[in-house]
């Protein structure tokens, strides 16, 4: 599947809830779903530190597709970086470095990537389409070797 | 629920035009006072007035309303020296705000007392405007930075205060009522420890000053910090009071306008009190939305105020104490009108939120006070805080949201 293609089948999971609270209660569903990171990944080194809650990230490149796992202390936070991973891991990353987030806006969740939240999804977004562009200039690099 | 008041809450919250909306098409109930606390109309048109009407430059100009603003500005330095009961309206400095108060004590204070080797003396309960700042002027001076204990109930070690005192700090800067923990910590007992060793005392009044009546020298507090908008009052307007003696042994912190008296290319003149402190114009307007929140305040009676406050609390704690989990971060025996709590392993910023959609506007996080939360081991809190405006339904809404937030989370 594409990244548009989760994004848009996510958006359809979205609308069947009809109000926020059953969209809160999915999140939390997926928020307590297994742990989405190595433990040896959930360091200092891969913090991302918001003021609210804190998100762990790691990336690897298997020199085709970005692997992406992440983490939460919060469980909302945790269910929305769930969805990111879904969206964005396993993809190449010019595909990555081509997407947006869009799909968040429409299903109603935009406020939770907005700076003054400082819960950390913004900078794990940055951060994500920072590692594909690493990874990207890495792939050049060893085609032009 | 029959609850004797000590003044009629259903007219004061109809003074307070913010308090009558809807969030998320839901009445608006506001637990978020120890931020700042929502301004009733005579402060909001005092502000009003002073711009359709008033405005001009204060200090300096011989016209009608320069003249006329410069009187009203200097009668409501009147009513606070009147307020917190300071000797004269010398005392009586105008700031942004606490933070600008302590950035000015750390800086001008500093320069006149503290030299390499010596050390300040702080508590582990300070907000980071009582913290940082003397903290950074200590590492600047080559100075110790003291921090006295806090206990598991949340108070003031104050055997470990004594103990610092004895390293003789020559300032000690505390706080009278804990942001996150409520606690209303013993500063008469702690300015009368201070005193033996003649060491001046600051104390961070941020969360007491709409908490209780202040009476700077029944307290014989050396510097007495707060902010406006914390009383009911704008934005952007805070106080320093200071001794006399102090203010006049102190330094200018800024320099500019207003606060000198003779400049030539060869050397400047300062201003007396308390202008030697005040450089630029000022802000005017909130000064005087300060002086009406002031006049509110004591229309309706500081200690009829401080009474049901102490109602809603012991209200709060007791309904919240049904919650299953609940866990209060500080039991302090004297508590302002400020609860922080966690519940099991509920990380605070998920309840805020569903709470948030509740209508229900509470604080979530540090709190801007991260040495507490490393005491306590814990990464936030979630923070209710009461004014005079709130009621027993309200904390009833309250707790029914928390309630509900923790059968989702759990
Ligand atoms: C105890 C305490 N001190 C200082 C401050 C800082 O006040 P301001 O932001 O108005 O300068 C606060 C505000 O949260 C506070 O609660």
């Amino acid at each position: 599947m594409t990244i548009e293609q989760t994004q848009q089948q996510i958006i359809g999971e979205f609308s069947i809830f009809d109000d926020w609270m059953e969209k809160y209660n999915y999140l939390i569903e997926m928020g307590k779903d297994c742990p989405i990171i190595e433990t040896q990944y959930k360091t200092n080194n891969y913090l991302i530190n918001g003021c609210q809650s804190r998100v762990w990230l790691h990336a690897s490149f298997d020199g085709n597709i970005v692997h992406f796992s992440a983490d939460s202390d919060a469980v909302i936070t945790k269910g929305i970086v769930n969805l990111l991973i879904r969206v964005f891991s396993g993809h190449s990353p010019e595909e990555i470095l081509k997407s947006d987030t869009t799909f968040l806006d429409q299903i109603g969740l935009k406020e939770h990537l907005s700076p003054t939240r400082s819960n950390g999804l913004l900078s794990m977004v940055k951060q994500m389409k920072l590692y594909a562009q690493i990874f990207q200039l890495k792939a050049n690099q060893q085609v032009n070797e | 629920m029959e609850k004797k008041l000590p003044f009629d809450i259903r007219a004061v919250r109809l003074q307070f035009p913010a308090l009558d909306q809807l969030v998320y098409n839901k009445p608006f109930v506001y637990l978020d006072n120890a931020a700042t606390t929502q301004k009733p109309r005579v402060v909001i048109d005092r502000v009003k007035a002073w711009y359709e009407l008033e405005n001009s430059n204060i200090h300096r100009g011989v016209h009608y309303l320069s003249q006329q603003g410069t009187i009203a500005f200097e009668n409501a330095r009147q009513t606070v020296a009147n307020f917190i009961n300071s000797k004269s309206s010398r005392e009586i400095i105008f700031t942004k705000g606490t933070t600008d108060s302590m950035n000015l004590l750390a800086s001008s204070l500093g320069k006149l007392l503290v030299k390499e080797g010596d050390s300040v003396l702080v508590t582990g309960m300070e907000h980071h405007s009582n913290f940082v700042p003397w903290q950074q002027l200590c590492v600047e001076r080559k100075a110790n930075f003291l921090v006295a204990g806090i206990t598991e109930n949340g108070e003031v070690d104050l055997d470990h205060y004594t103990e610092l005192l004895e390293k003789k700090p020559k300032i000690v800067s505390i706080a009278h009522v804990s942001n996150v923990l409520g606690t209303i910590n013993p500063i008469e007992e702690m300015i009368r420890l201070a005193h033996v060793y003649d060491i001046p005392v600051v104390i961070d009044g941020a969360q007491s000053i709409c908490n209780q009546k202040i009476d700077v020298q029944a307290l014989d507090c050396d510097f007495f910090a707060f902010s406006g908008h914390k009383m009911y009052a704008p934005m952007g307007v805070g106080v320093l009071f200071g001794k006399e003696k102090w203010l006049d042994a102190m330094p200018p912190y800024q320099f500019g306008g207003e606060m000198v008296n003779q400049v030539s290319i060869d050397e400047t003149s300062f201003n007396v009190l308390p202008f030697k402190f005040e450089a630029g114009t000022p802000n005017v307007s909130a000064v005087l939305g300060l002086e009406s929140a002031i006049n509110f305040i004591e229309t309706i009676g500081n200690v009829s105020i401080a009474a049901y406050k102490d109602q809603l609390i012991q209200y709060a704690l007791q309904r919240l104490a049904e919650v299953k989990g609940i866990k209060f971060i500080g039991n302090p025996v004297h508590r302002a009108s400020v609860i922080s709590f966690l519940i099991d392993e509920i990380h605070p910023y998920d309840a805020g939120m569903i709470i948030d959609k509740l209508g229900i506007a509470i604080r979530t996080g540090h709190h801007c006070a991260q040495p507490i939360m490393e005491r306590f081991g814990i990464p936030g809190t979630m923070r209710a805080s009461f004014a005079m405006y709130n009621t027993f339904e309200e904390i009833d809404i309250f707790v029914a949201a928390v309630k509900k937030a923790a059968i989702m989370l759990s």
